[in-house]
């Protein structure tokens, strides 16, 4: 198969068309897809130049420094970075599975309980998912101070457990996926609600909670202002933090490129990772389902 | 206290946060907490700086004083450290020691950031020249910062490309301006320097070498804003009059294709300070030995007299239990032999101590192996920096001559650059007297 040819016909026999290039979508999608790739090679090939070649060779051209850069970044003040990555996997991985959990707990309530006060809830919850997450940042940091947890680890974790978005799909996904009939039954068997839950509807609502994770493992992962606003201590810095304090050093200390380059290509390396084992799970999605229409 | 806001005001940074109010009284902060210093277990104290490897002059301190432990935690610079501790404040987090650049500390005093230190930093003002003293005592009696490093602007240029063209190294602005028409038509594709709008700290500078004074404050607290003064009306005509004529370019400074030019020789000169090298070694690395510093031209014969570009300071916050510690921390760092030794080895800064700026410490930059007296040279322009003027929203100034000056160096229209220097008046002026300040225009 060549990626260029995108055939009109499909597998079923039928009268006998000559294949023909649709070229109107084919382009786009290459269009598309060079956007999407072209900054992520640009990275990959900055991050093997080294400090000379940086600025003067030509920008697709290969550089010879990847190794000394790599080195370079890893013995930073005694190796900072990758304490900075430690951070970040803590804050992404532990945050977007809190809110996963959070996000099953309460999006399968709103989808599969009838209670006094459901619609309000999930109308508030709606609302959540309008305010952009910036606009709360100062007040949750004045918010933690209070409490002594500003510049602590949970000062990251907290704000990142309650994600309105994921308990808005959550409870879509639960609506469709999760059959009434099915749990009915189990509760005639015999099941306490809490089985049923952790039992029966967890693992059918799998992929929807798989797609709370991620959203939330990028989300936290890229996030900038708030680890900028609630950490103080350099040593509980995420990535994104960090490589900042690199670049902006004052006008008469050198940006440094080369380090905060390697820095991002290494970046998205457990991201990457992250997309590609996780995707197995994610497409069972629409064949997923135990109740026979 | 004169340079305080008198009345209840809001700050963008806190956007979206409830505004907290800010009382005009500073006050003898740090008075009522000193005892508790003395009491008993090592003292801890953090301190928040952006310069790279302020962590190792801290661990020699750490070593010879164990009662006093601090422990630096690196910051972003700039006004990404302002806003950062003006909302730390309002939540009571203010680290003990700040590293402040000094056009910010007008800024962090009226924000109730900064402790007046007098009382145990008094006796640190002989170290220093009288100008840079004067910017951390903002005029006052009180001391709100020791000075650590100064930027006394200096002129850079290519020595080999300079002698290849039978170019003259400028001594006055008019020589300036000569050369690099010279420059331009030597070498068509290149330019003997650029205009920078990014940087507004540079521009601040050469109006400051004109003899302009953006802010003064006068009895009473009135402040008055004279941006758009005769000098610096002076510096807007000359650079606007070069970028229109393309004499010189009119791209910003600190980016990759700067950095290139720079590399390329098709900048010839770099108006700059005296960490010039330091920035010059990451951003033009195949130019060892074949730069040179020269003073910065003067606006007329025979004067003798530059501005300055960055430079900063060591803070002891008002949220500190332990002022007394901190403020001898302070002083030690910016006075003490060894430890300018270790700032300029390691943080390679200039340092703002008198007796630091000569001695053996002080080797030529390994960048500048052709000028061995580099930092005789820069230790006899550093004396001759004129004294600045900073006011309490000297941020607001910068982003409007980024905003302003960008697009008019962007138009290559001199007129435009006038109408900016307007706009940088009045967007600061309107600003100042937003946030509750007495203030008038000059």
């Amino acid at each position: 198969m060549t990626p260029l040819t995108l055939t009109a016909t499909d597998a079923r026999p039928g009268p006998a068309k000559p294949k023909r290039t649709a070229w109107v979508p084919t382009l786009v999608l290459v269009l598309g897809s060079l956007y999407c790739l072209i900054p992520v090679v640009w990275v990959v090939i900055a991050a093997s130049k080294g400090r000379s070649e940086l600025f003067s060779t030509f920008t697709f051209a290969p550089g010879t420094g990847f190794a000394a850069n790599f080195k370079e970044l890893s013995s930073y003040r005694d190796g900072i970075y990758w304490q900075w990555m430690a951070n970040s996997l803590l804050y992404a991985g532990g945050g977007a599975l809190l809110s996963a959990a959070v996000s099953a707990g309460g999006g399968y309530a709103l989808g599969r309980f009838a209670f006094k006060g459901r619609e309000f809830i999930f109308k508030l919850m709606l609302a959540g998912v309008l305010v952009p997450s910036i606009v709360l940042t100062v007040p949750q940091y004045l918010l933690l101070s209070k409490l002594g947890l500003a510049d602590s680890y949970w000062s990251m974790l907290l704000p990142s457990i309650l994600s309105p978005y994921g308990v808005y799909l959550v409870r879509i996904y639960a609506a469709a996926a999760v059959p009434g009939e099915l749990l009915e039954a189990a509760r005639m068997d015999g099941a306490s609600e809490w089985r049923i839950f952790s039992r029966i509807a967890v693992p059918m609502m799998m992929p929807g909670l798989i797609t709370v994770f991620l959203f939330q493992f990028v989300g936290i992962w890229n996030n900038f202002l708030l680890p900028y606003v609630m950490l103080a201590d350099d040593t509980k810095f995420p990535i994104t933090l960090g490589l900042y304090t690199l670049l902006t050093q004052g006008a008469s200390q050198p940006a440094l490129y080369t380090l905060v380059i390697m820095g991002c290509f290494l970046a998205i390396l457990p991201l990457i990772a992250l997309f590609l084992v996780i995707q197995r799970f994610w497409s069972l999605d629409l064949l997923s389902g135990s109740v026979k229409a | 206290m004169s340079i305080h806001r008198h009345q209840f005001s809001r700050r963008s940074i806190l956007a979206g946060a409830a505004a907290v109010g800010l009382t005009g009284t500073l006050a003898a902060c740090g008075g009522s907490d000193d005892d508790s210093g003395k009491s008993s277990g090592p003292v801890k104290l953090t301190y928040w700086a952006w310069a790279p490897n302020m962590d190792k002059v801290a661990a020699i301190w750490n070593k010879k004083n164990p009662d006093i432990t601090v422990t630096v935690s690196k910051q972003a610079a700039g006004k990404d450290i302002v806003s950062k501790l003006i909302t730390a404040k309002k939540a009571g987090n203010a680290p003990d020691l700040i590293q402040v650049e000094y056009q910010s500390l007008p800024t962090l005093v009226s924000n109730d950031v900064l402790a007046d230190i007098s009382k145990y930093a008094k006796s640190a003002k002989s170290q220093f020249a009288e100008g840079l003293w004067a910017m951390v005592t903002l005029g006052t009696d009180a001391v709100y910062a020791i000075p650590q490093d100064s930027g006394p602007l200096m002129f850079f240029y290519r020595e080999d490309l300079f002698k290849k063209h039978n170019l003259t190294v400028p001594a006055t602005w008019d020589d300036f301006a000569k050369t690099a028409r010279a420059a331009k038509k030597a070498v068509p594709d290149a330019y003997l320097t650029t205009f920078s709008a990014n940087d507004p700290g540079l521009f601040a500078g050469l109006a400051q070498q004109a003899g302009a004074k953006w802010w003064t404050v006068g009895d009473g607290g009135k402040w008055t804003v004279g941006i758009d003064d005769a000098a610096t009306k002076k510096v807007t005509d000359f650079w606007g009059g070069l970028v229109q004529e393309g004499a010189i370019d009119n791209q910003p400074m600190y980016t990759p294709a700067w950095s290139s030019a720079l590399n390329k020789g098709t900048h010839l000169g770099w108006v700059s300070a005296v960490w010039a090298p330091g920035v010059l070694i990451s951003s033009a690395p195949d130019t060892k030995g074949k730069w040179r510093m020269a003073p910065l031209p003067q606006w007329s014969a025979g004067e003798d007299v530059t501005g300055s570009w960055g430079g900063s300071s060591t803070g002891v916050s008002t949220d500190s239990k332990h002022a007394e510690a901190a403020a001898k921390f302070a002083t030690w760092l910016n006075t003490d032999a060894e430890a300018l030794a270790a700032l300029v080895k390691e943080v390679s800064i200039y340092p703002a101590a008198t007796k630091g700026q000569s001695g053996s410490v002080l080797t030529a930059p390994a960048f500048f192996p052709n000028q061995t007296d580099f930092y005789d040279t820069a230790a006899k322009i550093a004396a001759t920096t004129a004294a600045s003027a900073w006011g309490p929203n000297v941020q607001v100034a910068y982003d409007t001559f980024s905003d302003a000056f960008g697009k008019a160096s962007k138009a290559k229209k001199s007129a435009q650059f006038d109408t900016a220097l307007a706009t940088m008046q009045s967007a600061t002026f309107t600003d100042m007297k937003k946030q509750g300040f007495k203030v008038t225009e000059a």
